[in-house]
Formats: C-alpha cells, structure tokens, sequence
C-alpha cells in the first residue's frame, strides 16, 4: 500500500531528509532551526529543522541516533554548535531558566536520593521548580497518589522497586504542573502491568490538555498507543515524520477483500461509489474507500449483488512499518 | 485538590524569586545533617572549648574573686591576638573534623543515583547547586569558629572597655577574615572530593588524607630540596601563614603571606575545576 505514506502530512524520507513542519495552529511547542550539535569531536545532531504542535510527540530511532542528545540539548545540558532551538518560543541558549521552569524531566537512567523518602524527594523537586513550600508539599503528596505510589510515599526511594522508581521519576517531573513533559524511555524495564499503568498515566496526562508531552522510546508499541506525532531520528537526521493521527484516518480507508461470486459486477458497483479497486489472483481484491463510503455500504453491495465476502481485512501501517521504512529508504537498511 | 481526586491537574500558582531557589537546598541539606548522633555530639563538643575560654575571660577580668586563695590580683591569661590566635587553631582543626563528617554528604548522594540531572534540569544553575550546598557546610563551620570568637571578642571588649576594644579591632577583623578562609578551602575540598568520590566515607577519609599527605609530601620536599617551599603545598600550613599575618605575630614560616595567597587561590581553583568536571546532569561517553 504505498499511498499510505503520501498523505498530507507525512513525509517520505527520500523527499525531504531533514526539513518537516508539522501543521499548527498555535505557538509551537518545540522549534528547530538547522539545529547541530557536536560532543566529543562528533556531531551528533545534523541541521534538524522540524517545529511541533501537537499534544504528544513521539521521538523515535534506533541507538545512536540522537534521541537523547535533543532531549538535553533542549534542556540546556548542551549547547548547539550551529542553528538554535526554541521551546513555546524561549531561545534555549538564552533562556534556558525560563525554558526549565515550563519543563518536566524524567530520565531515561535512575535518578533519585536513596536516603530520602519519596514525598520529601518530590517536594523538593518542586520547591526547585519554584514551587513554595507548602505548595510543593501538597503538590508531591497529589502526585505521588496520581501515579499510584501514595500508601508508599513514606518509604525511602532506596527501598523501591525499579518500577516504583520509575513512577517516582514520572511524579517528580509533574509535580510542579509543566507545560512540556519530556519522557525518556518511561516504560523501561516495567512488567506488563506495570507498562499498561504508565501508559494510561501518559494517556491520561495527555487528555488533561494541562500539558504536552514529548516521549522518548525505542518501544514503537508505547509511542503509537500514546502519541499524535512521530518523528523519527536517524544518525542525528530526521529521517521521517508522520502524524499518527492522520495516519489512522488515512490507513483505515484500505480495505483488502476475497470474494466468492460474481465480482465483475460487483466492481462495478463499488467504483460506481468512488471507490478505487486493484484486483487481484484468486478473488482477490484491494479497494481504497472513497471519502463518503462506509465498510457498511461495502458489505450492502455484496449483499445485492450476491457476492460472497469470504475475507475482509483492514490493511493499515503500523508504525513498526513506518519506522522500517524510514531506516531503509535513508541508506538502504538497518 | 483532595489526594484521593487522583487527576492531573496543572500548577497555576505562586512563585519563588528564581535567587532563592539555592536556599531551598541549605534547608533540606540543614535537615538530614544533624540525623547522626555521632555527628550532634561532636557538634556540641566543639563549643566546650570557647565556653572554657569564655570562662578564663571572665575569671582574667574578675579576680577578686580568687584573693580568697591569696592569690596576687596578676592577670591569669593575656588576652591578646596570640589568644584568639590559639582559639582558632582549636576551632578549625574542630571545624576540619566536622568537615570530613558533613562535607560528603552533602553532594555524593545526589551522585551516587543521578539525581542531579533533575537538579540541573530544573531553572538551578550548576553554580546555584555548589553554592547551596556550600552554604550548609559555611554556616555550620561558622557557628563553631568565627561567630563564638566574635562573641569571645566581645565579651572581653565589654570587660576592658573602650580602649582595649580600639586598640584590638584587628583582632576581630583576624578572627573573622581567618576563619572565612578556612571555611572556604574545607567547604571546597569537602564537596570536590564528595564529588569524585561518591563513597561517603571514602570521601570523609580523602579530606583527611589529602591534609596529612600534603604535610607530608611537604616535609618531604623540604628534606631532601634543603628549603622551606614545601610548605607551599601543605594547605594547613598556607592558612597559618596567613593567619600570622592576619593576627600581627611576626612568626615567619619560610614564604611570604603574599605566597601563602597565590598558592591558596590556586589550590581553590583546583578544587573547583574538580568540581565542576563532575556537577554536570550529562557526561559525554567517547
């Protein structure tokens, strides 16, 4: 199905390797500007030029690629060797506390004092952040029930389980109410319960409206199940993005049927809707819906004209396939 | 919101000045420092000495009170420079020991997990980190070193009137500058050694040793070299050089004050350099 990528708001790697612009209608959250950075005598970001709008953006790519590196760049943690980065329109060079303030942070790798119980842990998060301190305090307490560690908030941090830690990390950075929340690889590590909780907290912090949410993922099940917007990193490029949104919409117009009957008329039928049809062997038959054509009217056709509809298939990209796709077509594979 | 409410909501209210958000890190740092019984102890044996000296003031001020022994009214103690000189020797070799128990941990904690990436990914700059946690170890060195000598000062001032007050005010001027730069070099060797060495005790251990060794590689130096520059490289003596030269004794310890000086900024330095290599959120992997 190779109309599957040509939607509006996707970009094909080979088209435009490193330049996207997601639709907006606002301030974006997140503007780059032919970002580069170097470390080590290499660079790792490569002139990024995106701008982002939506509620959660999922940042994905294999090792290596850079993830991280924009993460603490955006953050302030490293400095741009070339172009500039802005965050709801702060310069990250020269606004980084302002930028800080609006951001809530939660790592990739452990990150907490092991002799310090959670609540003081996150207050004093918070008190940071510029909460004061009767505030902070009420506030870690709220968010330490939010993501469910509340009859343990008590407990030394060292004590806790790496999931428990990692739900920590996750009320540490929303503890202070962010504007932005930057998830890295949230779901490290987490058995399935666990995930599905952290996922729903995601979700539901996304559905709030209160905040938007960057996550950070080499798990492309985690972003799809949370994310509106993709982009996808390769050896410090943006090698593709996708609104994931779009492309649901887009992808579930695609319809892969086998048909027992007369299906020369039954075509004829289905095309005298709008619909475009690509047979093929066997009875088989690939069908993209017209915009006003429901799998319904689909089924209806079959019916008069005595069709049988022995397989009907929804035939959509999974990220997984937009993800291999925008590995392969960059520099021939993985 | 009630806790039981479990939504997310945003945060819309008040905010601290962004200056004082390294104070936010004294106080938590003030909390867990006294949790060591060990450490409350010897923090309260460190004001027996002033409280003795403070009582030898008073008995040197008011000796009628031993003509009882028939005892001649001849002054028991000189209160002069050399005495708060000897005051503050006792007090920061205190100081020093309090030091190598609170200085660790102060910075390896955070460390030892990460968790100061969510220090510095916070509007804190890594210098408002140092500084904050720098401050607990200034004010606790302080209540145990300049601030009882100002108080010995005064009491002795109010005892020997106007006179004795003016003609000694470099004294004070000697107890608080002296004791600053004592604070100064402990709290900045403390937290760059906790820094690099995220094993409290270790670390506790290292800010004794480099003081010994220092001396020791010093003496060394000056054996087998036939000079006196050694020195230069033992920290505790650098301060008393400069203690010397801040209390008027005249003892000359083989370099100048000036020397003393330039060696001690280096050393700072030194210090910060190390600490600033390591209080970063990120390290970059080659």
């Amino acid at each position: 199905m190779p109309q599957a990528n040509q939607t509006e708001t996707t970009t094909s790697p080979a088209a435009v390797p490193a330049t996207v612009t997601a639709p907006r209608d606002g301030p974006p959250v997140i503007e780059l500007r032919g970002l580069s950075v170097r470390l080590a005598g290499r660079e790792v970001l490569r002139d990024l030029t995106c701008s982002f709008s939506g509620r959660t953006i999922g940042l994905l790519g294999p090792n290596g690629a850079g993830k991280s590196t924009l993460i603490n760049t955006l953050l302030g943690f490293w400095s741009p060797s070339a172009g500039s980065a802005h965050v709801f329109g702060s310069d990250i060079r020269t606004e980084a506390k302002k930028i800080r303030t609006l951001i809530g942070y939660m790592p990739e790798n452990d990150a907490f004092i092991s002799n310090m119980t959670a609540v003081s842990f996150i207050r004093l998060m918070a008190e940071l952040s510029g909460l004061p301190s009767e505030a902070a305090l009420e506030r870690a307490h709220e968010a330490l029930f939010y993501v469910g560690l509340g009859e343990a908030r008590y407990r030394k941090l060292g004590t806790y389980s790496l999931g428990m830690k990692q739900l920590a990390k996750l009320a540490q950075a929303i503890a202070h109410g962010p504007k932005l929340l930057i998830l890295d690889e949230p779901t490290n590590g987490l058995d399935p319960p666990a995930r599905q909780r952290m996922i729903r907290l995601v979700r539901e912090m996304r559905d709030s409206r209160e905040m938007h949410i960057v996550l950070c993922s080499h798990l492309l099940r985690d972003v799809e199940e949370t994310c509106e917007e993709v982009v996808i990193l390769k050896q410090g490029r943006v090698v593709h993005y996708s609104n994931l949104e779009d492309e649901r919409r887009s992808n579930r117009r695609f319809l892969e049927l086998e048909l027992y009957g007369d299906t020369e008329r039954f075509l004829e039928a289905v095309e005298s809707l709008g619909c475009e049809s690509a047979p093929g062997a066997r009875n088989r038959l690939k069908l993209v819906l017209a915009e006003n054509v429901e799998i319904r009217d689909i089924y209806n056709i079959a019916a008069a004209q005595n069709v049988q509809l022995r397989r009907v298939s929804f035939r959509r990209d999974t990220l997984e396939d937009i993800f291999l796709k925008a590995m392969e077509n960059t520099n021939g594979g993985l | 919101m009630a806790v039981y409410k479990r939504t997310y909501r945003g945060y819309s209210g008040a905010i601290t000045p962004s200056w004082s958000r390294f104070l936010v890190l004294f106080r938590f740092s003030r909390e867990t420092l006294f949790r060591s019984k060990v450490q409350t102890a010897f923090f309260v044996l460190c004001f027996f000495f002033p409280l003795l000296c403070l009582l030898g003031i008073y008995a040197n001020a008011h000796l009628s009170v031993f003509s009882f022994l028939g005892r001649r009214s001849e002054p028991l103690l000189n209160i002069n420079g050399q005495f708060f000189f000897t005051y503050l020797t006792v007090q920061s070799t205190l100081s020093f020991i309090l030091a190598a128990f609170i200085g660790p941990g102060l910075v390896s904690p955070d460390l030892a997990n990460g968790a100061l990436t969510l220090y510095l990914c916070r509007p804190l700059s890594r210098t408002e980190y140092v500084l904050g946690k720098m401050s607990v170890l200034v004010i606790v060195l302080s209540w145990i070193t300049w601030v009882p000598g100002l108080l010995l000062f005064a009491v002795q001032a109010s005892l020997s009137g106007w006179q004795w007050l003016a003609d000694n005010l470099w004294i004070a001027t000697g107890i608080v500058w002296g004791s600053f730069i004592w604070i100064l070099i402990l709290s900045l060797l403390s937290l760059a050694l906790s820094a690099w060495v995220k094993w409290r005790i270790a670390a506790g251990g290292l800010l004794l040793a480099t003081f010994w060794v220092g001396a020791g590689f010093a003496q060394a130096i000056n054996a087998v070299l036939r000079t006196k520059q050694g020195y230069l490289l033992d920290v505790g003596n650098l301060v008393a050089a400069i203690w010397h030269g801040l209390f008027r004794d005249g003892v000359n310890m083989g370099f100048s004050v000036t020397e003393a000086w330039i060696a001690l900024l280096a050393f700072c330095g030194f210090c910060l350099l190390l600490l600033m290599r390591k209080v970063k959120a990120n390290e970059v992997i080659r």
